[in-house]
């Protein structure tokens, strides 16, 4: 059983939901964002989903467009990505980490190894926007090969005919993008969202987590109630881009936190 | 040349998308559907004989084609060799080539029922043949362009305003082409359902890349019928300036299969083509990569990171390449070269002075490729170099470059 089948049975056991917080690795430089990654499982953080750094993220909005040239100026490359996952596994071997991004540096760096590279490091799963299932061949399937889960972004745009290929090679959970849009743009509405999450999960046996345009501890719960669990990124990278101190972007994420398990 | 690999050079690409190792559909899922509509689409209209109808009926009352095959007669006497011919796309509607793809683009928006049209541009020739022919149909557009250009290319700016257009300047990453399209596809994926993206060349997700070189083959299926009317035979070597690759492939791609043809494709070198990576030629000084939602060579650092490309051209300052000119590369078919700012700048004087002609600086660029190697070649030798644009929106650029006051 991979680390994020094993969280979210543990979960269900409990009867909670999942909550998955973002953050862009090395924002705003190294050693601060190892502090806040390595804080998040204390602060209630069931999966942590560590961005990696890209000059042209086309799905991301300003908040987390800024976070990762924040991160490249301060010198962040894909192996400081890896060796922040290597420096949390040293310290907690549950919690399970997602990787997401864009595919170029993964490409650059050559898929197999930065296969093997990430899953010697603790890499539990691969979120990559840019690759729809058209493209599986590139990375989706050498993943699943190598034991990663390859976790897939499904969208209002993805239609009846199209789900079962967009869940076709999808492990781990999937990912319900809430709104078409970018990152850290409209608000999730949980009266559009639930239904879709029942109908992916009705297609799939998944689970099934939500993101995109949740921001407060109270959206992540009335979110986290039609769903398996939420993901907050923009509205905790926005506190680490405004300069707050380690502490207090941890207790606000605390905060988001124990909104989506009171679901 | 690996020629026994091929039948043709021109059936590409594959059922995924692909040349070779380059194309494909690099994009995020919400825009996934949408692309496979436009693909259906586009199908349906390639062989449907009432949208070429449509296309040759404006192509010749709106665009003013077909554009003259020209011998400019006093720069071949000057350079002392080949005989030089320029395919005058520089007098079509809105100054560029850029109009011909446009064209063929909003009508397939408006037979897939889109209200919304979305554009980016570097030069602003793509924005303002966009902002032109949605004037024309009466459709909402909206152009992003980078800050920096905005800057740069102020007459074309205007331009679109008039036409109707709204240009809003994008201050991502350095401000230029690259980081339009990026803020391109932000809108486009927080408003598929009503939007079409217009892209301005032929990169982009398939099908853009082939669609566009289709569209923009109109080029050189007009300089085939006009050499032969001329010379009684093929040009022997043609010649195009490349920012993303469009009026080169429009020009190539009808010759791609006549072995005997050479073809240059002209990349913008900068500042010059070194370590200090102050150019836009991504096939002479990249490497394959995943950008805009296709392979091709990109300029890149050592771990994937996109760099920002830089000439004194606003329109080639992108630092990726259609990807079919990076198979054309790969396979030998075509060679690419790079010329400097200050190469691009002479060409452009030269031109004014002995045609007549005031070049945009982007085919400016494959005019020096042609001063290089013209006087080196037989007076029977033909070439064809592609005038894609005319300069009238350099000329504060160029005045800025040669130290000139335009105020006197
Ligand atoms: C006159 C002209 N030529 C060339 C280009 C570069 O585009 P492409 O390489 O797609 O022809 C531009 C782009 O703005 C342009 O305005």
């Amino acid at each position: 059983m991979s680390r994020i089948d094993a969280k979210f049975a543990e979960l269900r056991q409990d009867g909670k939901k999942a909550f998955v917080a973002y953050v862009m690795a090395g924002d705003p430089d190294f050693d601060t964002s190892l502090a806040i990654v390595r804080g998040l499982p204390a602060a209630g953080v069931d999966i942590i989903e560590l961005g990696m750094p890209f000059t042209d993220p086309m799905a991301d909005g300003p908040t987390i467009q800024l976070a990762g040239q924040r991160a490249l100026e301060a010198g962040q490359t894909l192996e400081k990505t890896l060796q922040i996952v290597r420096e949390l596994r040293q310290q907690d071997s549950t919690t399970p980490v997602v990787m997401m991004g864009y595919y170029n540096p993964i490409f650059s760096r050559g898929v197999d190894r930065f296969l093997s590279d990430a899953k010697a490091a603790g890499v539990d799963g691969l979120i990559v926007v840019d690759l729809p299932p058209e493209e599986d061949a590139e990375l989706c399937i050498p993943a699943q090969a190598a034991g990663m889960n390859f976790i897939r972004l499904a969208t209002p745009t993805t239609d009846d005919r199209r789900l079962p290929k967009v869940l076709q090679n999808t492990s781990g959970f999937v990912y319900y993008v809430s709104i078409t849009g970018i990152t850290g743009a409209a608000n999730a509405e949980a009266g559009d969202v639930g239904p879709e999450v029942a109908r992916i999960k009705a297609a799939s046996g998944l689970p099934v987590v939500v993101g995109f345009g949740i921001k407060t501890p109270e959206a992540a719960q009335t979110i986290a109630n039609v769903a398996d669990g939420v993901v907050v990124g923009s509205a905790i990278v926005e506190r680490i881009g405004k300069g707050a101190p380690v502490a207090e972007v941890l207790a606000f994420v605390r905060s988001l936190a124990d909104g989506a398990h009171r679901a | 040349m690996a020629e026994d690999l091929f039948n043709s050079f021109m059936s590409g690409p594959d059922e995924q998308g692909r040349f070779g190792q380059f194309g494909g559909r690099f994009v995020s899922e919400t825009l996934m559907p949408l692309i496979l509509d436009l693909e259906a689409e586009y199908e349906k209209a390639k062989t449907d004989p009432t949208f070429w109808a449509e296309m040759d009926d404006l192509w010749a009352n709106y665009v003013g084609r077909p554009s003259p095959l020209y011998h400019a007669e006093r720069l071949t006497r000057h350079l002392g060799g080949a005989k030089i011919y320029m395919k005058r796309d520089e007098l079509n509607h809105t100054g560029a080539h850029k109009i011909n793809n446009v064209l063929g683009q909003i009508i397939l928006a408006r037979r897939m029922g889109k209200t919304r049209i979305i554009a980016e541009t570097g030069a602003g020739q793509h924005g303002v043949a966009t902002a032109t022919v949605c004037a024309k149909f009466g459709l909402k557009c909206i152009v992003y362009m980078g800050a920096h250009d905005v800057e740069r290319q102020a007459p074309n700016v205007f331009r679109m305003r008039l036409l109707g257009a709204t240009v809003i300047p994008v201050t991502s990453g350095r401000g230029t082409l690259k980081d339009a399209m990026n803020d391109a596809l932000r809108d486009w994926v927080t408003n598929v359902r009503d939007t079409f993206y217009c892209i301005g060349t032929v990169a982009g997700p398939h099908p853009y890349p082939a669609m566009v070189r289709d569209f923009q083959s109109i080029i050189g299926k007009e300089v085939r019928e006009q050499m032969a009317a001329a010379e009684g035979r093929l040009p022997d070597t043609l010649v195009a300036a490349i920012g993303g690759g469009s009026n080169a492939m429009g020009l190539f791609y009808p010759f791609l299969d006549d072995k005997d043809v050479r073809i240059i494709g002209v990349e913008a070198g900068g500042k010059g083509v070194n370590a200090k990576m102050e150019h836009c030629a991504s096939l002479t000084g990249g490497r394959p990569g995943v950008l805009h939602g296709n392979r091709t060579y990109l300029l890149q650092d050592d771990d994937g990171q996109i760099l920002e490309g830089f000439s004194i051209s606003a329109g080639l300052d992108y630092p990726g390449i259609g990807p079919e000119h990076s198979w054309l590369h790969d396979v030998g078919r075509a060679e690419y070269v790079a010329i400097t700012d200050v190469e691009a700048l002479e060409a452009f004087q030269l031109c004014c002075l002995q045609e007549g002609i005031i070049p945009a600086l982007e085919p400016s660029h494959a005019l020096a490729h042609v001063m290089k190697i013209a006087p080196k070649l037989p007076k029977d030798h033909l070439i064809c170099m592609n005038m894609c644009g005319r300069g009238d929106k350099d000329i504060f650029t160029v005045a800025r470059h040669l130290g000139f006051d335009m105020k006197i």
